[in-house]
């Protein structure tokens, strides 16, 4: 083990620490739901890793912390490990470790601005203050931007992202284009995709063609993806549907129901936010590591 | 055939029937959605590079290279002449693919031939080689700095620059993949 690697864990260790404290003193609880489950949430491009007796790991804990929202848990937390499967990078590994939370009654742009004090508070108990000196600039954190999707598009890789997404370009550009630009002076969340990348996302009340979702970028680097959480049962059992059979025309591994989500949306979940940050990444950031080895025991 | 999971720092493919090799290799995945494979390459015949994204779903030619070792011969008036160690097959090869290094070649030296559909593409000699000085100024004696040189010629005509002190009639080292010279090997 290096000196860099126990170094880092070090500094993870108060990251961890910081950042419990933070959701305490915001009035969240943290909670803890099962790694093995029995049906994923079906994605397109999220491949879960099967764990045996029809079971799989948990890709993130989404679906269990919203079951927990339908029963009126209102403000949780959870710090632990979600597997991808052929996921591996700089930034990736198979396992890592999510950090997420949901806060009911909360609406997307206000857990951006909570989400962002949340990194600076992180950055100021690990690093002693709001700048990061990262590949040769300066990032201050204290600098919050917020850019919709389709003006970082035109602006970045001159289209529009409705029409790149509706020709299955938007990928590409957003890796290649896009990307790069977003966070180079602080911390940048990225708002309202176009609804056909909505996901778990509600569609805006005031524009349909764009979802409640952000994700958020520091250094060219994501580091977490939220949602106005789309509570509309039989819309989202649509899209799952319509997610299944995008897997299921792919030849990719095709997930049994989830149910009890289900249920949970027939509870009715109350109007809510929630985001899911990478920790590793976030460790990356605030201590310079340039893969996520250097952060996680891998 | 190669699938884009098997892309990495290295590997050779073959793009619409020209040979590249992948020299950065970065795994990408935008929240949510596909797998990219971002690649840069460079073109094993004209050197030019690019960079090229690919999708997990994506199919990538493999090309027909291989690498063998050849034994320099002779050169035949237009073609250099290498031959196999074991089966001693000839393969006469354009001045064009070895530029400069022709100027380096010995006769049974072992070189490392890169070969593509059957033809060499590149060929790597052995990293150094002795050559005798047949033309250069006087030395200068006692001056052994080796950052002040001189022009010196090789049998063949190739000029290198050499340090002050090397004298028609020494016999030097030099360096095969930047034609420069290395050391002093003997005295004349």
């Amino acid at each position: 083990m290096t000196e860099t690697l126990l170094k880092n864990l070090r500094t993870r260790s108060a990251l961890l620490r910081t950042v419990r404290d933070f959701f305490y003193a915001a009035d969240f609880f943290e909670v803890e739901t099962p790694v093995m489950i029995p049906a994923p949430a079906p994605e397109e491009y999220i491949e879960s890793v099967p764990a045996g007796q029809g079971k799989f790991l948990r890709t993130s804990p989404e679906l269990a912390m919203k079951e927990l929202l339908s029963f009126g848990a209102g403000r949780i937390f959870q710090i632990g490990s979600a597997f991808r499967a052929g996921e591996f990078g700089r930034k990736h590994r198979e396992e890592f470790t999510i950090l997420e939370y949901y806060a009911a009654g909360w609406d997307y742009k206000k857990l951006a601005a909570f989400t962002a004090e949340m990194i600076l508070r992180a950055a100021e108990a690990v690093t002693g203050g709001s700048r990061l000196s990262l590949h040769g600039k300066t990032v201050d954190l204290a600098n919050v931007e917020y850019i919709t999707v389709d003006e970082a598009f035109r602006r970045y890789a001159g289209v529009s992202a409705f029409e790149v997404s509706a020709a299955d370009k938007f990928d590409e550009l957003m890796v290649l284009k896009v990307e790069p630009e977003l966070g180079r002076n602080g911390i940048t969340f990225l708002c309202d995709y176009p609804a056909d990348r909505a996901s778990l996302a509600r569609l805006s009340p005031t524009d349909p063609q764009v979802a409640e979702r952000w994700e958020v970028y520091i250094d060219g680097m994501e580091l977490g993806n939220a949602f106005g959480e789309l509570t509309d049962g039989f819309e989202q059992k649509k899209r799952f549907a319509a997610a299944q059979a995008f897997r299921r025309a792919h030849g990719m591994l095709e997930y049994p129901e989830p149910e009890a989500f289900y249920r949970a949306l027939d509870r009715g979940l109350p109007d809510a936010s929630g985001c899911a940050v990478g920790f590793d990444r976030l460790t990356m950031l605030l201590t310079g590591a340039e893969d996520i080895s250097q952060v996680r025991f891998c | 055939m190669y699938s884009a999971s098997d892309l990495k720092k290295g590997l050779k493919i073959e793009i619409d029937g020209a040979p590249w090799q992948i020299t950065e290799f970065e795994f990408c995945k935008p929240g949510k959605g596909t797998a990219l494979y971002r690649c840069r390459m460079k073109n094993l015949i004209t050197g030019i590079g690019m960079e090229k994204t690919y999708r997990p779903t994506d199919k990538i030619d493999e090309p027909n290279i291989e690498e063998r070792e050849m034994y320099y011969s002779y050169f035949d008036g237009h073609h250099y002449v290498f031959s196999d160690p074991n089966t001693y097959e000839e393969m006469a090869v354009d001045a064009s693919i070895l530029g400069d290094k022709a100027y380096f070649l010995i006769e049974n030296s072992l070189c490392n031939f890169v070969i593509y559909n059957d033809e060499p593409i590149e060929i790597t000699l052995p990293t150094f080689i002795e050559k005798e000085i047949v033309e250069t100024e006087p030395g200068v004696r006692g001056d052994t700095a080796t950052n002040v040189t001189k022009p010196a010629k090789i049998d063949n005509g190739y000029e290198i620059q050499v340090p002050l002190f090397i004298n028609q009639g020494d016999i030097v080292k030099i360096d095969t993949r930047t034609g420069a010279y290395a050391e002093r090997v003997s005295k004349a």
